[in-house]
Order: C-alpha cells, then structure tokens, then sequence
C-alpha cells in the first residue's frame, strides 16, 4: 500500500445555506500528481484552500504528512509549498527581493545558493533585476514556481499554473514540473481547467461536481468509463449532465 | 517566534522604500506639512493677541510630533496589511509557515521604522524654523513614545482586524481611526476644554494621558509619572483588546473564506 503525503476524509464546507464541499474523501500519494478537475462552483478551490488552512472546514479532517492540518498548521507549511495564477508576488519588488524573503519565510538554509539553483532551472535568472510587475504572463508563472519550489517542498499545491500561458511556455512549465516530481518524489494536487495538462501530467485524476468527487481514477479509466474520446468531453459530459451520472460509479485502478 | 520570519517580513516592507525612495517622500511630506501648518498658526495668533503665549508654540509643536508617532505607529501596521492587499500577495503570506505574532512583530518593526523617521524629520523641521528643540524633553520622550506607539499599534490590529472582516470596504478605516480618538485625546488643548460627557470618554484613551503629561511637563518642568502608569495600564488593556479581536476576526476570517477573497480582491 502506497503511502499518503495528504488525506482528507469527510470534507465538509458550507458557507450558510450554500453546500460548497460535500464529504470529500481522497488521499495523494507520495510521487503522485492528483488533478482536481471541476466546473466552475464544483468546489475545487474551497478544497484546495482548506488544504492550504485558508479555509476551516465545517467537518471532516485534513492530515498531511500523517499530522492534523489544523493542530500542526506551522510545521506542516514548512514542507509543502503552493502556486496560483492569482496569487502574485509583490508587483513593486524585484524578482530577486522577491525570492529572498520568501527564503526567509520558508527557513531555507542557504538562501543565496537556493535562489540561485531555481533562478537557473526556471530559467529566470537574467530577471533577477527585474520589478516583477514588469514581468510577462510566462515569467511571472516561472517565478512563483520558482518561489514554490524554494523550500524543497514535498507536497505543491498548484492552482491553475497554467493558465494564460502561450501553449509553447505551458508545455515547458509542465515538462518541468514533471521532471521534478520524479527527481524528488513529489506530491502534487494539480487543479486546471486546460485538459491538455491534466491528460499530460496527472497521474489520477477527481472529478468534483457541486462538492462530491463524481468520478475518480486514471486518464484512461475515465474516458472509457464515460465511454469519451477525450477528458474535455468527459468534462463538458459532467458540467451539464452531472446530476444524472451515478456518484458511486469509480473506476478500478 | 522564529526572528527569521520577521526579518524577511521586514524586508518585504521595507524594500519599497529602498527600490523607491519616491514612497518616502509621504513619510516626510505629511508631517512636514503639519508641522509648518501648526507651527505658523502659532506664530501668528502670538502675533496678534496680546498675553503670555511662551510655552504656546511649544504645546502645539510638541502635540503635532507627538500626535504623529501615534499616528504613524498605526499606520505602520495598518499600510505594511494593505501592502500585501494591494499588490495580491496575502495569500502567499497566509499559506507560508508564519505565525500570527510574527506578522505583528514584523508590522510593529515596521511601525517603530516609520516612526523614527517622521520624528527626526520634524524634530529637525521644529528646530530650524521655530527653534524648537524635541529632545529637551530629554529621556522623558522615552516613556511618552514607548506609550503613544504602543496606542498606535493597538489602533493599527484593530484596523487591520476590521479590514480582514469586511475587506476593502474597511480599507479608509485604516486612516480614520486614529482620527476617530484624536478630539478626545486631547492633543492640542487641555482635557478640561472638553465637555464632562468627553471628558470621561477622552481618561479611557492612554494617549489623553500622554498629552497632558506632556503639556505639564512644558508648563512645570515636572514628570507626571502617574499619567504615565496609567497610560501603561490602559494600553495593556487595549493591545489585550486588540489581539482579541484579531485573533477573532481571522478565525471568522478562515471560516467564513474571506481570507482569499480579499487577497484576491
């Protein structure tokens, strides 16, 4: 039995009367890149944000590295680390004075050197001078990767990474993201709305809709079990018809 | 509380100046304004009137400074919390492994940062053009600022707090709190001025404290020492009162999923 960097089990989250995440139960691996795919509304950055402590949920529990989100908040952020398209860095600083204060948050020993490393592997190290409100779509990705990946994270909770980069950057961005999770045993919880990366990078994939996981396992079980030539149209089958799919159908792994 | 985490919060803030030494100039422009506004107006009314007006232009001089430290104190907070709202990075902040004591600590550096600026800037404004010397109050400014900064800090978690609860609806609290305090703290007149019904609303300030303590030792050239425990006392009450209610505000915050929207906003 493979061993989880993140468990949740029975996630609940309502905000009054709206139910935004209906006992959610999954579990990421360690070395495994899980996508969180759901239509707008279908609860997947409520998820995430509970994941993150961001949100408290209303019931169920969160355990991350075997220790309670909630009880061991600063220890547990300690190791993992997270990316969003709309999470920028400070726009007024610059790209280095960005990284090293997030060095700093994050404890890295040798922050110099680190800075130096991830500069280097995401190719933004003739931006280091640079204010990072004047960076490009694909740079300023590039950069909260980079500061994502500055404390050596064992768990990544990517948001989107991918969104508004020209397909050449996006492929880069994936590859690399790839690449890393097998060189350092990576767990990654990966939600996009671009089916291409998800297809490419994840190893299992959950479809939420209005908060319940609908259907969960690999790529290819899921087209097959909605009988779809692709994930997009898995998708699209599921944003307008996701009432009437069976919630207890899963494929087998 | 991990010192590292406070010394790279600080830096956050502090970089904008370094970068941008433009975002400076509202650390000197204000206060200088103030300062030039008050001290004149003095001069004139001394002018004018007929009467002992000696220790006059020392009063309003002294209270504009002093006002400021509790003022910029406050905003030392409150502007370092909406930094990181303005520019969408509170989330980075929120999910890194910082303490909420630590946030403070690094907003309450910044606040003690801020202020040492403005009151060099004016202490030097105040002696070239009324010849007003600021630290002829010698070792006595020490509790008066300690007390006026630490009132300011409070002000400042209580701001911050209220932005976190109803986000940027709450952003022009940020600057009117202080301002909310400053009649009944007494700054530039005398406690008894005030109607009784102020009067008593204006003891419950330790900044009203402070002011007359300062005013007294002008006029008398004696340390109210008991202005000043009393002023410590009420401020351990009001920065008690303040992490509260932070404390309360963020965990309303994280449930009811505001922390995202406003640093999303």
């Amino acid at each position: 039995m493979k061993s989880a960097a993140l468990e949740a089990k029975s996630l609940t989250k309502s905000f009054g009367d709206t139910l935004a995440v209906n006992e959610l139960t999954l579990a990421i691996n360690k070395g495994e890149i899980l996508g969180l795919l759901g239509a707008n509304g279908a609860g997947k950055s409520t998820t995430m944000q509970m994941m993150l402590g961001l949100i408290k949920p209303s019931s169920g529990s969160i355990e991350i590295f075997g220790q309670d989100l909630e009880k061991n908040r600063i220890p547990i952020l300690k190791r993992m680390n997270f990316s969003s398209t709309y999470a920028n860095l400070p726009s007024n600083l610059t790209v280095w004075q960005n990284l090293l204060v997030f060095t700093g948050l994050y404890h890295v020993k040798h922050p110099r050197q680190k800075m130096e490393e991830m500069m280097e592997l995401f190719e933004i190290s003739h931006l280091k001078k640079r204010v990072t409100g004047q960076l490009s779509s694909g740079e300023s990705t590039r950069l909260n990767l980079c500061k994502a990946f500055l404390n050596d994270p064992e768990l990544l909770l990517l948001d989107e990474p991918t969104a508004s980069l020209d397909p050449d950057i996006a492929d880069k961005v994936r590859t690399l993201i790839n690449r890393l999770r097998h060189e350092r045993n990576l767990s990654i919880l990966y939600t996009s709305h671009n089916m291409r990366d998800i297809e490419t990078i994840c190893d299992r994939i959950i479809f939420l809709h209005k908060g319940g996981i609908i259907v969960e396992g690999t790529r290819d079980e899921i087209k097959q079990h909605f009988k779809e030539q692709s994930l997009e149209d898995v998708f699209i089958h599921i944003a307008r018809d996701g009432e009437l799919i069976n919630t207890k159908a899963k494929p087998q792994s | 509380m991990n010192p590292q985490v406070i010394v790279a919060l600080v830096k956050r803030y502090s970089f904008l100046y370094i970068r941008n030494p433009v975002r400076g100039f509202e650390l000197i422009f204000w206060p200088a304004m103030e300062l030039l506004l008050w001290g004149f107006l003095t001069m004139y009314i001394q002018k004018e009137t007929t009467g002992d007006f000696s220790t006059f232009i020392r009063f309003l001089i002294g209270a504009t400074i002093f006002w400021d430290v509790l003022f910029r104190a406050q905003m030392g907070v409150s502007i370092s919390f909406l930094e990181d709202m303005w520019t969408r990075n509170l989330l980075n902040v929120f999910v890194a492994p910082i303490r909420i004591k630590e946030y403070l600590a690094a907003m309450f550096c910044m606040g003690v940062l801020r202020v040492s600026i403005v009151v060099i800037v004016m202490s030097v404004i105040a002696w070239l053009l009324y010849a007003f010397n600021l630290y002829a109050f010698s070792w006595t400014l020490i509790p008066f600022f300690i007390m006026l900064m630490t009132f300011g800090f409070s002000l400042g978690i209580i701001s911050v707090s209220l932005i976190l609860r109803w986000g940027q609806a709450a952003e022009s609290l940020a600057w009117a709190v202080p301002f909310m305090i400053q009649p009944f703290s007494a700054v530039f007149y005398s406690v008894d001025i005030l109607p009784k019904v102020m009067q008593t609303v204006a003891w419950c300030f330790p900044s009203t404290y402070i002011f007359e303590g300062m005013r007294e030792l002008v006029k008398t050239g004696t340390m109210n020492w008991n202005a000043i425990w009393m002023s410590a006392l009420l401020n351990l009450v009001y920065l008690a009162f303040a992490a509260g209610i932070f404390i309360w505000m963020f965990t309303k915050a994280r449930k009811l999923g505001l922390l995202t929207k406003i640093a999303t906003q």
